[in-house]
């Protein structure tokens, strides 16, 4: 789950980490008045799901009322890399001397927590891996140990942080890991990391995904997963429980497994056709999931054809089968079927199949043949 | 021979009152897994289809000698099943739970690295593991694997697996054991593990990688086979054609920031001389190619 940056500032706060105040605002009056709140000069910044957003025109200064009505007007709309900006972040502007980064993350090679902090903020740090990778000081924390004090201070040195900057950030790098774990975060970023002229470490933006395997113990994450940016099709999915991508091509996909669902995608592609999505509807494959997988890809304007690609382990070729002519009763699909059905029982499956074949319903042996006609269908 | 597990291998199902718990136990303990116990805090005494339940892990234990333990608590419950588990005794440690989160699966893997040096973790997330013919741990379907050898599978995906020891079968091919470590982004077993297994093990002559999208897992696979393996690998990556900063099903399967990509995969492991499918189908074929030439 990614939160924007107000609500990565918000959960920063809540772990006591000094953030400027500002306000969420969803059109420009709202922008105006929270501006005239806080006092001006503001920062008006575009609250969206992907990173770019300066370049784009996404985050203003704004010295007075004036600005804050023009850079909120031409902000609110505006397209960032196909997201479009629908809430503005009004904060506080922030004198800046020096900007820094850091971050955690997991490190999934060492199998512990990565701690990066570089003196080189502002800038994306995978450039800063690139051209300065000696300018990155980094960490690893194992969980079962945590970040000591000690640690985090020398840590700190190795990233040659200038005096005045040394306390400040040992204290918000420390209430950073808290938060990373406590949190059950995938990802804490701040960049960047900010020096005052009066010699106070601040956090000036903030990027956090968190782990949406955790909320059961975060009850309050239910808000993170409201904002979470998806197309019409995602949304459906998504109430339904389904593990679903939303692709650009025209043969919807349903597949059982994320293994064989991703497989599927590869080879519609490797047949030169474009999948419409990925879609996994787990291990089984029963009348219901079946339907409700229908449902969402029938709703697809672009599908043209699609794909279904089971493989019965446990459950038998005879319950797929059935599953699959109950839930067509159920949906009506507007675009032709191929079927591969394949494993167990197999065979059991395919004699219930075949007398329901027609010019919607198709079904070949293997994953290949079943990708070339489903693609020949949808072109 | 197999890897990990064998006909002699008891095991204790943690999580065997509930109604996945109770429906592949009783699959596994039909297929000839010698399913000695279950565990619940609050039925020890009672049975379930003939199996005993006990308080805990270690009770278990003590009172069958089991070695293994296989998991199916739901994922809140997993981080206190894991270290239960090698607490109790018990030396591999099947997690099948799928929700784990990551920040659990870091913990209780370096608490076990670092308390229980000598106790194996497979999973979470992860379809578990079958000696065909002798052990069947977890939630494959017995019957689609071939007895015997020369092949031994490891994979972080469930359906392809399944896939992959049919297709086998299909051409007569058997398999020592095939892994399922999972898809999650910090697995307790991994390739390397399983390849340094199957190297080590006679009666495997050839293994069948199956990996995919997210993470580096595959690459240092790559690096240890190069530098390692006599024996042939062949291989498939799924998800070529992922999008990046998505999560394909599995919690692990994400390309972010450029890395963790099919390709690089691929060319690393083509690199160490491993024979590369473009589809499961390719991959089972390359497979039958290597143990023709055995």
């Amino acid at each position: 789950m990614d939160l924007f940056e107000y609500q990565g500032k918000q959960f920063f706060a809540a772990y006591g980490m000094p953030v400027s105040p500002g306000e969420i605002a969803f059109s420009v009056d709202e922008a105006v008045s929270a501006a005239e709140r806080l006092g001006t000069p503001v920062m008006v910044k575009a609250q969206v799901h992907t990173g770019g957003r300066g370049k784009a025109g996404g985050v203003k200064f704004a010295a007075d009322i004036d600005a804050v009505r023009e850079h909120a007007g031409n902000i609110l709309g505006l397209d960032i890399k196909g997201h479009v900006v629908g809430r503005v972040w009004i904060e506080k502007a922030s004198d800046i001397a020096e900007e820094y980064y850091a971050s955690f993350t997991l490190d999934r090679s060492a199998k512990l927590h990565l701690g990066m902090l570089s003196k080189e903020g502002g800038v994306e740090i995978e450039t800063v891996a690139e051209e300065n990778p000696d300018a990155i000081a980094k960490i690893w924390v194992d969980p079962v140990v945590g970040l000591s004090e000690a640690a985090c201070r020398e840590w700190v040195a190795a990233a040659n942080l200038p005096e005045a900057a040394v306390e400040g950030s040992v204290d918000i790098l420390q209430k950073l890991y808290t938060a990373y774990t406590e949190g059950d975060a995938d990802l804490v970023e701040i960049n960047p990391l900010i020096l005052t002229p009066d010699g106070t470490v601040h956090v000036l933006d903030a990027k956090v995904t968190l782990d949406a395997n955790s909320v059961f113990r975060h009850e309050d994450y239910a808000q993170y997963d409201e904002t979470q940016t998806r197309d019409e099709r995602e949304t459906a999915a998504h109430e339904k429980g389904l593990q679903y991508v939303g692709l650009e091509g025209s043969v919807g996909v349903i597949a059982n497994g994320a293994g064989l669902a991703m497989s599927t995608v590869d080879v519609v592609n490797q047949v030169g056709g474009s999948p419409a999505n990925f879609l996994d509807i787990g291990g089984g494959a029963n009348a219901d999931v079946m339907a409700g997988a229908m449902e969402v890809i029938n709703n697809d304007p672009n599908v043209k054809a699609i794909f279904i690609n089971i493989f019965g382990g446990i459950t038998r070729g005879e319950e797929v089968a059935n599953g699959i002519l109950e839930a067509m009763q159920r949906v009506d699909i507007d675009s032709p079927i191929v079927i591969r059905l394949d494993g167990t029982n197999a065979d059991e499956g395919r004699a219930i199949l075949a007398p329901n074949l027609s010019d919607k319903l198709m079904m070949e042996d293997t994953m290949l043949d079943a990708a070339r006609k489903a693609v020949e269908l949808a072109s | 021979m197999s890897i990990f597990v064998d006909e002699n291998t008891k095991v204790i199902y943690q999580g065997l009152t509930g109604s996945q718990g109770s429906y592949y136990g009783g699959l596994n303990a039909e297929y000839g897994t010698q399913v000695v116990a279950g565990t619940h805090p609050k039925k020890a005494g009672t049975a379930v289809n003939g199996v005993p339940v006990y308080a805990n892990v270690a009770e278990a234990v003590e009172a069958t000698g089991a070695t293994a333990s296989c998991i199916f608590i739901p994922a809140p419950g997993v981080r206190g099943a894991v270290m239960e588990a090698a607490e109790g005794g018990v030396k591999f440690i099947v997690a099948i739970t799928e929700g784990v989160p990551a920040h659990d699966e870091a913990y209780f893997y370096n608490d076990l690295k670092a308390n229980f040096p000598d106790v194996q973790l497979l999973g979470p997330n992860c379809p578990g593991i079958i000696s065909p013919g002798k052990c069947n741990i977890g939630i494959t379907a017995g019957h689609i694997a071939k007895e015997g050898g020369p092949v031994g599978i490891v994979s972080r995906s469930g359906t392809l697996t399944y896939q992959a020891l049919y297709e086998l079968k299909q051409k007569d091919i058997g398999v020592t054991t095939c892994v399922g470590i999972g898809g999650d982004p910090v697995p307790g077993t991994s390739f390397i593990d399983c390849l340094k297994a199957f190297e080590a093990d006679p009666e495997t002559k050839a293994v069948m990688m199956i990996g995919e999208i997210g993470g580096s897992a595959e690459e240092e696979a790559a690096e240890y086979i190069k530098n390692n393996m006599s024996k042939p690998v062949s291989s498939y990556i799924a998800g070529v054609t992922a999008p990046p900063g998505k999560k394909m099903g599995h919690a692990g399967a994400i390309v972010s920031g450029g890395k963790g990509t099919a390709q690089a995969k691929m060319e690393a492991l083509e690199d160490a001389g491993v024979r590369v499918g473009h589809n499961p189908t390719e991959a089972g074929e390359l497979m039958a190619e290597i143990v023709a030439g055995l």
